[in-house]
């Protein structure tokens, strides 16, 4: 069945389904068939190699999530050149490249050469990754610092811009508005939450970086409220992302607004969600009528009897 | 691939552990290497949400049965001890890379901490059917805390027990023991799990007496397949230590090559 196309700008998908950036390494195409998913986006990239923090990295969580501060562990630039897009061009799938970086500088730098190969198709900018700074302050924190980020990242590419926003703000709103006065194309709404967890026996964190980013099935409602606001805000298209593991979870963020989403904790869960996931997606369709998944974008009845 | 396994068994065998038999649907998943490990979904329910991974302890591809040995510590290993046949288990494996023997191999000596045992008698297994001698020193808490005696003896292992509550378990001690071991068996490998303080003592043991040794490392996994970057440890190779995921190139290391934080 088809009806699952989706665009967002310049970007045409197959299927609304994607990986979230950090769930999804080359031993995934061992379990899922690449090309029967949306996009592929590994794990985000940084110019020098990093080897992330030390373990436990992950800890689970009572209400159904869980919570990790890897840190961003990273072969480098130019391994990742060599290397990781060499090895999904084979696939017919876009392939979009997520970029962490400590300085703009960086971001521009790593950007740019990104964005001279053919074979990467967007680039999605982690600008709020809780791991790397302490207490999980992060690029897309304030709404001026992002607006020069992403119009530096700008100034040196043509291909899609799609930064990654924060939920860790008072109004991601803002945030969203400084994105697009500054040229992006999407919107991935949102990273994971700042979090902490502690062991009430050692009485020690449940990971050694003390906090992280908190992600599964518990925070779905935050993000559909996030999408369904940024929504409202920009005219920019929006990848959901955060706590989708079911057909219907994906289905709720495209009713809030958004055109393609994002999955991630549900892969660590069962590596095939993504397939699963899809076909779920297709008898909601074929229960409601539904001919194009894009008729239900922001569909959300408000106010309505 | 994950596959529904049906629970043949899933017993308390002593104060912290269970023991669990699941029979496959097929071959498919075999063979099945001492060493690897299979990520399991506790619970049928949203939690825990995630999966478990629990070594296996002894494989059978006759009868397409695994089983495994596990400590019953938190919210998931809590589900899994619920659990009762005939259910239906989803596992996912083998995954990881299992224990090598060496080819001219004769006599190995294995180092096991609580239930890093479990592993260890899926080698002793393989290692008594290719005629290797195994010999053994195990170390628990306390007595009631020894696992699978009957195992190791059908396994033909020479198991010497050390615990905390005799003092007997010392690290200088089971240095001792270890030593007597490699010079009257002629050791020549050593293979070790459950325990970083045994580890370091058995790496340095490794290394003095010049012998192959391994380790089978434990570590929190979020996916088990090397996409989450979840589980490392540090690997010191070609003067340069790097972080490696312990679910895709381990969870068995050439001990020599950990680096112990």
């Amino acid at each position: 069945m088809s009806g699952l196309e989706v665009t967002l700008g310049n970007l045409h998908l197959k299927n609304p389904l994607m990986p979230a950036s950090g769930t999804f390494a080359e031993q995934m195409t061992n379990y899922i068939d690449v090309n029967q998913i949306g996009a592929i986006i590994p794990k985000s990239i940084t110019k020098h190699r990093r080897t992330g923090n030390p373990t436990p990295r992950i800890c689970e969580t009572k209400a159904g999530g869980m919570i990790n501060s890897i840190g961003i562990q990273s072969e480098g630039l130019t391994y990742f050149k060599e290397k990781t897009v060499p090895f999904y061009a084979s696939f017919s799938t876009p392939f979009i490249a997520s970029v962490s970086a400590e300085s703009m500088e960086e971001f521009a730098e790593v950007c740019e050469e990104l964005g001279e190969m053919a074979d990467v198709d967007a680039i999605e900018l982690n600008i709020s990754c809780p791991n790397l700074k302490n207490n999980g302050l992060a690029f897309g924190m304030d709404p001026s610092v992002t607006y020069e980020l992403v119009t530096r990242v700008r100034n040196v590419t043509n291909k899609p811009l799609i930064p990654k926003l924060s939920p860790n703000v008072t109004s991601i709103t803002e945030i969203a508005r400084a994105c697009e006065a500054a040229g992006a194309d999407i919107l991935t709404v949102s990273n994971t939450f700042l979090a902490m967890s502690i062991d009430v026996h050692s009485r020690k964190p449940k990971i050694s970086n003390i906090m992280g980013g908190y992600s599964g099935p518990a925070i779905l409602p935050l993000v559909v409220r996030m999408v369904y606001q940024v929504y409202q805000a920009t005219s920019l298209p929006i990848i959901g992302c955060g706590g989708v593991m079911t057909g219907e979870d994906a289905i709720e963020l495209m009713l809030a607004g958004a055109s393609a989403v994002q999955i991630g904790t549900a892969s660590f869960v069962d590596p095939e969600a993504m397939i699963t996931i899809r076909e779920e997606m297709e008898a909601y369709m074929k229960l409601h009528g539904i001919k194009e998944i894009e008729e239900i974008i922001g569909g959300v009845l408000v106010h309505q009897a | 691939m994950a596959v529904k396994a049906e629970i043949l068994s899933n017993q308390q065998v002593s104060k912290r552990y269970f023991h669990l038999k699941v029979k496959v649907p097929n071959k498919q998943l075999f063979p099945v290497q001492a060493g690897q490990f299979f990520h399991i979904k506790c619970s049928d329910d949203a939690k825990p949400l995630l999966r478990r991974p629990l070594s296996i302890f002894r494989i059978n591809e006759e009868e397409c049965t695994l089983e495994f040995l596990y400590l019953v510590k938190g919210v998931g290993t809590k589900a899994l001890a619920q659990r009762k046949p005939p259910e239906m288990l989803d596992i996912l494996g083998p995954l990881g890379k299992g224990f090598s023997l060496k080819e001219e191999s004769e006599n190995i000596l294995v180092v096991a901490r609580g239930v890093g045992i479990a592993t260890l008698s899926a080698l002793a297994f393989k290692a008594k059917s290719k005629n290797i001698s195994c010999f053994a020193i195990i170390s628990a808490r306390a007595k009631e805390d020894y696992l699978v005696e009957a195992e190791l003896k059908e396994a033909g292992v020479e198991a010497i027990f050390v615990n905390d509550e005799d003092g007997t378990s010392d690290p200088q001690r089971v240095k001792l023991l270890a030593e007597a071991l490699i010079k009257e068996k002629r050791i020549d490998g050593i293979y070790t799990c459950g325990s970083r303080r045994l580890s370091v003592l058995m790496k340095q043991v490794a290394c003095e007496h010049q012998l192959f040794a391994e380790i089978a490392l434990e570590e929190n996994m979020g996916c088990g397949i090397g996409s989450c970057y979840g589980c490392v440890c540090q690997i010191e190779e070609e003067e340069r230590i790097r972080p490696v995921r312990i679910c895709l190139e381990g969870p068995v290391f050439p001990l020599e090559k950990v680096v112990f934080a």
